[in-house]
């Protein structure tokens, strides 16, 4: 993917565009506002605004942005993580939200999750990985035509996991988009949900889908 | 300003004097002029009928006495015929008005007084001089005159002092107010603007100024609690942090150990960052910013969505997770800190309760009051030391060097303050129970 950072922390940027590049992105850093509003373009499939920064602020550029009529996700990193700053980058036109300090496995994850939006139509009625299948609109979960018994928080935390296939998902994105909780308890209760998970899915199966990925999250994948 | 006072009171005063004296003066004016004008309308036609001689008859009646009327009657050459006027006062054109002096005798002297008169010719070339003595009405003018002076004056040096007098007052506690402020900017927090108890509008301003410093010291103060923990709980950690590398540093190892090392760094980075964002949240909900704009919170549904993520969890650490959650309950608030706060609890009652035990979480209504408590079957806390760890909650101090724990309950104490609700510690024999009370819900 081509991404664009825009950080005026140059030493953030230069980190964030160097995991980001060691992850495979190509990636264009801008300093403030005004010089990614010149520099951003539709070859740009993901931007990482930070939210204060001089000139233009990230709020008013993404503004601006969509004003002229750009799609390109968005999403905001800030040291500001109160419920209503999270809200009001929303409403500006983010797509997503990261409070600094954040695990650059995190940002990853979410770049990815943003950057694969763009290509699923939100209108699918059928997710699938594998053999695995889910009916949105029937809510039948099948594998391998076996049908599979879920509690409505699995069925919805297998959805988010289907809707993101093959890449990372993170802890904090299950909390956020399965939960709506926008902290992270000490307790692994995510953990624990997930082995619930995979005991229904995977269990049986020769082929495991639902697999941890160390230090990041988890990822469901089905080996070509 | 006292100036500006005093003589707006001034002006006003004399206008309403001013506008006295001339409704009287044009008053009595023209109640003369009347009695002169029918006078002399009905000597004219006196004259008509009865003729010249008619009229010096009823002229020298009239004449006789201490009457006020004055009469004159003369021949075309202005000499007098008749009339208690020895001559004709000035020089007038028919028809006119005229104000003239003349002798009057009071007593055995022979006084000037001020008359009004009428001039009219007759047919014949008569001259005819009705009058009437003013002297009274120019006397009562005069004193009016003098009256509005002195009170004049009198509103002036009454205005100007009581003026000055209530400005100097004003302008004292004024000063007072400016002079504590002035001290507060220069660093002395503790100051507060004297309030006279005299409960005026300079006292109401002076106790919401109080008010607002209260407030203002409030947040200062637990800006600067928030910074100190974060000093406090993120020096300690990173000093570790510091440690490892520095040891991994002092020899050459194989790249495996270097991994390890740089692994076991990015964990301990992680829990770095947790507890970051936990110091910041606690110090958010601490300053209770964000009261203004609490929302209603459907405490049943958060509470049943809390319990059924922890639900899992339970029974992989062998625990009974029992949920009594009446229906309906709400409360206003913020609804991530509570469910955070529920959530710490349940953190602790998890990691504390040994396995085969039981952790509920209840939530009612006692006392009008929404409740939430969470009890467990572990350790519990002694009761001298809940109070203790009570009041470590509050103050944010004490042992903090394991993430988690004492933290979290921190955050849970900070977000009962912030919602203006009571957190109690039991016990439940065995075990701890933690309980909030919300405040009583109004309107809604």
């Amino acid at each position: 993917m081509r991404i664009l950072v825009v950080e005026d922390d140059k030493d953030a940027a230069s980190y964030i565009a160097k995991a980001l590049g060691e992850a495979g992105h190509v990636v264009d850093v801008a300093a403030d506002g005004e010089e990614a509003l010149n520099l951003a373009n539709e070859a740009h499939e993901v931007m990482i605004v930070d939210r204060m920064m001089p000139k233009l602020d990230g709020i008013a550029m993404v503004e601006q942005l969509r004003a002229e009529g750009s799609a390109t996700p968005v999403l905001f990193l800030s040291a500001l993580g109160k419920v209503d700053d999270r809200v009001a980058g929303l409403q500006a036109g983010g797509d997503d939200y990261l409070v600094k300090p954040f695990a650059m496995a995190e940002l990853l994850a979410r770049v990815e999750a943003l950057g694969r939006r763009k290509g699923t139509p939100e209108t699918q009625t059928k997710l699938t990985c594998g053999d695995l299948e889910m009916d949105l609109i029937s809510r039948d979960v099948t594998r391998g035509g076996q049908k599979i018994d879920l509690q409505p928080r699995e069925f919805k935390l297998l959805e988010y996991l289907l809707r993101n296939a093959g890449r990372v998902v993170t802890r904090s994105m299950l909390l956020e988009n399965v939960w709506d909780y926008h902290f992270d308890p000490q307790t692994n209760v995510i953990d624990v949900h997930i082995s619930r998970l995979r005991g229904k899915i995977d269990k049986g199966f020769d082929l495991p889908l639902l697999e941890t990925v160390r230090g990041a999250g988890y990822r469901l994948h089905a080996p070509d | 300003m006292a100036l500006g006072y005093a003589v707006l009171s001034i002006v006003s005063v004399t206008m309403l004097f001013a506008l006295l004296y001339w409704n009287t003066a044009i008053f009595v004016a023209e109640q003369t002029e009347e009695t002169i004008e029918a006078e002399i309308t009905g000597l004219a036609e006196h004259y008509r009928q009865a003729g010249l001689f008619g009229l010096t008859e009823v002229i020298q009646e009239r004449a006789q006495g201490q009457r006020l009327s004055l009469y004159l009657l003369t021949d075309p050459n202005r000499r007098p015929i008749a009339g208690n006027l020895n001559s004709w006062p000035a020089e007038t054109q028919p028809g006119t008005w005229i104000d003239f002096d003349y002798q009057r005798p009071v007593g055995s002297r022979m006084v000037e007084h001020r008359a009004h008169a009428r001039h009219l010719v007759l047919p014949g070339g008569f001259h005819l001089l009705v009058g009437y003595d003013v002297q009274d009405q120019v006397r009562l003018e005069r004193r009016m005159r003098q009256s509005m002076i002195w009170i004049g004056a009198l509103a002036l040096v009454l205005g100007l002092g009581g003026g000055l007098l209530m400005a100097r007052h004003w302008l004292s506690r004024v000063d007072s107010v400016n002079k504590t402020l002035s001290e507060i900017m220069d660093g002395d927090m503790s100051r507060r603007v004297p309030v006279s108890g005299t409960n005026d509008e300079l006292d109401r301003l002076a106790r919401n100024l109080n008010d607002m410093l209260n407030r203002i010291e409030a947040l200062m103060t637990g800006l600067r609690q928030v910074t100190d923990n974060i000093a406090h709980d993120l020096r300690s950690p990173l000093n570790r942090l510091r440690t490892r590398l520095d040891v991994t540093l002092m020899a050459d190892q194989d790249k495996e150990a270097y991994r390890e090392a740089l692994s076991q760094t990015v964990v301990e980075t992680d829990e770095l960052l947790k507890t970051f964002n936990a110091l910041l949240l606690i110090g958010e909900a601490e300053s209770g910013l964000d009261w203004s704009n609490l929302e209603w919170v459907d405490l049943t549904s958060r509470l049943g969505d809390v319990v059924e993520l922890y639900e899992p969890a339970a029974e992989d650490a062998g625990l009974s997770l029992d949920a009594h959650i009446a229906e309906g309950l709400g409360v206003r608030g913020n609804p991530n800190l509570i469910s955070q706060a529920v959530v710490n609890v349940l953190d602790n009652a998890l990691k504390y309760t040994p396995k085969g035990g039981r952790v509920c979480v209840e939530a009612g209504i006692e006392n009008e009051r929404p409740y939430v408590l969470v009890s467990d079957t572990g350790p519990g806390i002694p009761a001298e030391e809940r109070d203790r760890v009570l009041d470590r909650f509050v103050r944010l101090e004490g042992s903090r060097s394991t993430p988690g724990s004492g933290l979290g309950l921190s955050l849970v104490a900070a977000v009962a303050k912030l919602h203006q609700a009571s957190l109690t510690l039991g016990d439940n024999k065995p075990g701890l129970i933690v309980r909030l009370d919300f405040p009583k819900p109004n309107g809604r």
